[in-house]
């Protein structure tokens, strides 16, 4: 399957990353690779919104991987990562499979809710769990990587690049394949969905499920970087923050979900420098403009310059 | 002729509202029957319950022999039973080739593939050839949004031929079409048909079409078949006249001038 443009570009920008890396300070070096974990959750936001679709709880796949990374290394022994992150996938696929059964089932703000009361749910147990440090969460064990233990913060920035990349190409496919387009007339018009033959509980169901088990990966991966995880990752307000991403960047390309991811990283990060008290003041404003300016997010900029140019 | 659509005793009630009662009725192979009444005469619901969009309070119905009440638009669809809708369903933030790709992906039971682009190059050429045929090949790369309502109409009708139906069912296809552009859709539609040989049912309330178009007419009123015949025939019945059509006939006008 030979590459399209836009993904040979997406390769050659995460070389071109990856790469930069090696010169970078420390701290831009872990910003990068949390703003690619988070993107790769925010992606399975933007494939529920492609189907129409709002999920304000996927912060619960982001803790079950985050959770699966952790409690693999402390109670499980496994130290491999890569294990480590099939483990999160695994466990957050089975509960979206439940879970999905019910959720596709509902529309807008009823899916919206209930999204956001299975997260919170998690969030429930989890502090009350005194095993897992309760609110205060657990440390991730040292782990490796086919053997290698890396000693700073490169070996999972290019993991997650190399893992972000292949999520990205997949999920481009994936967009333009049938059952892509598929979600996206779910969207526009189910009654027409039906009429084809097309069921569409079953597209919603793989859309969502897919969607969980990307968002795990992100929180494996967050947690690996971080070193720790806690039940604030099942929060609703993280939540929110990838449906903030995921209208940032807009649902026209998946390149756009990383672009916002690294955006609002740096924002936050120089809001909280510059206002300390008030950064998400700052945070509100820019979505205020995106929505008044942008309504189709980052990516119609990229699309206006095509349509300019040609 | 071989039978392809049956209903017996069908009839739907919304509570203390009777839609329709006692639909019993017979189509074979190949006809085309046009369906009538006045507004709320039961029409729509006939055709609702058909294709699983409402279902039936009592009665049954048979297609190809096998009965199919209760069953949903995706196994009707299967079955060969295609419809459209008096406002057109369709996918209108998506371009008409897209609206005919995913169509056409559906169509071929392969709208679940996960790293196929559904736009391969024979879906495309499928696509172009339909929107030629249905003449609206200016709005191949165009939003739904910026099309008409009439070459609304056409992709509505288009993407419902699409699964090989047997049996086609339209639900006014000429409503909110200009007077002028009616008859050039109805030729484009027909043209389709026979092209593919189906069977239609549709419901309409421009007499002038039904008079060009079909052969069969069923009258509707008050949720009842009032009449079911030749065009001629029906056109010409009394009754049909004063709940349908809404002309009275010279000798029956000429009764009641007399009475007078």
């Amino acid at each position: 399957m030979p590459l399209q443009k836009s993904e040979t570009l997406m390769v050659a920008a995460a070389v071109a990353i990856g790469l930069a890396g090696l010169m970078s300070p420390s701290w831009l070096i872990f910003l990068t690779t949390l703003a690619v974990a988070k993107a790769l959750v925010v992606l399975g936001v933007v494939m529920l919104m492609r189907s129409g679709l709002v999920s304000f709880g996927q912060g619960l796949f982001f803790c079950i991987g985050g959770y699966a990374v952790g409690m693999g290394g402390r109670f499980w022994g496994i130290q491999d990562a890569l294990v480590l992150i099939l483990t999160g996938v695994v466990a957050s696929t089975a509960i979206a499979m439940i879970l999905g059964l019910l959720l596709t089932r509902y529309r807008e703000i009823f899916f919206a809710m209930l999204t956001m009361a299975f997260s919170m749910i998690l969030f429930g147990v989890l502090v009350k769990s005194h095993n897992l440090g309760s609110t205060d969460g657990f440390s991730v064990m040292e782990w490796s990587l086919f053997g290698w233990i890396p000693q700073s913060g490169m070996g999972v920035f290019w993991l997650t690049l190399a893992i972000g990349l292949l999520i990205a190409l997949f999920l481009n496919r994936f967009f333009q394949s049938s059952i892509g387009l598929a979600c996206e007339a779910i969207r526009e018009n189910e009654v027409r969905v039906e009429y084809m033959g097309i069921s569409r509980r079953q597209v919603l169901y793989i859309n969502y499920v897919l969607a969980a088990a990307i968002g795990a990966m992100g929180g494996s991966l967050t947690a690996l970087a971080a070193g720790h995880v806690d039940p604030e990752m099942a929060y609703w307000t993280i939540s929110g923050e990838f449906v903030f991403i995921a209208l940032l960047g807009g649902t026209g390309h998946v390149a756009a979900a990383f672009i916002a991811s690294m955006i609002f990283a740096l924002v936050r990060t120089y809001a909280v420098e510059f206002l300390p008290n008030s950064w998400q003041m700052i945070l509100g404003i820019v979505l205020l403009l995106i929505i008044l300016f942008l309504p189709k997010g980052i990516w119609s900029l990229f699309r206006r310059s095509r349509r300019a140019t040609t | 002729m071989t039978e392809i659509l049956r209903t017996e005793s069908l009839s739907r009630y919304f509570g203390a509202v009777t839609a329709a009662e006692d639909i019993s009725v017979t189509i074979t192979q190949g006809e085309i029957v046009g369906v009538i009444g006045a507004n709320g005469a039961g029409k729509t619901t006939f055709i609702n319950m058909i294709t699983g969009y409402l279902p039936p309070s009592k009665g049954s119905i048979y297609f190809n022999g096998r009965p199919i009440k209760g069953l949903g638009p995706r196994k009707l669809m299967r079955e060969g039973l295609a419809r459209s809708f008096q406002i057109p369903q369709l996918f209108l933030e998506l371009s008409v080739i897209d609206n005919l790709a995913i169509a056409l992906a559906a169509a071929q039971n392969q709208h679940m593939q996960m790293l196929q682009p559904v736009r391969t190059p024979e879906r495309l050429a499928a696509a172009d050839e339909i929107v030629s045929q249905m003449d609206i090949a200016r709005y191949r790369d165009e939003m739904v949004t910026a099309m008409p309502q009439g070459a609304r109409k056409l992709l509505d009708i288009a993407i419902a031929m699409l699964g090989e139906p047997k049996m086609l069912l339209l639900d006014e296809p000429t409503s909110g079409v200009s007077m002028e552009e009616k008859h050039a859709l109805m030729d484009t539609v027909m043209e389709a048909v026979k092209r593919r040989g189906l069977t239609v049912l549709f419901v309409e309330h421009d007499m002038e079409i039904i008079q060009k178009y079909v052969t069969r007419v069923m009258a509707f009123a008050n949720g009842v078949v009032i009449k079911d015949g030749p065009v001629e025939e029906v056109m010409n019945d009394e009754q049909v006249q004063a709940l349908v059509t809404g002309k009275r006939s010279r000798k029956s006008s000429a009764t009641e001038k007399g009475d007078v």
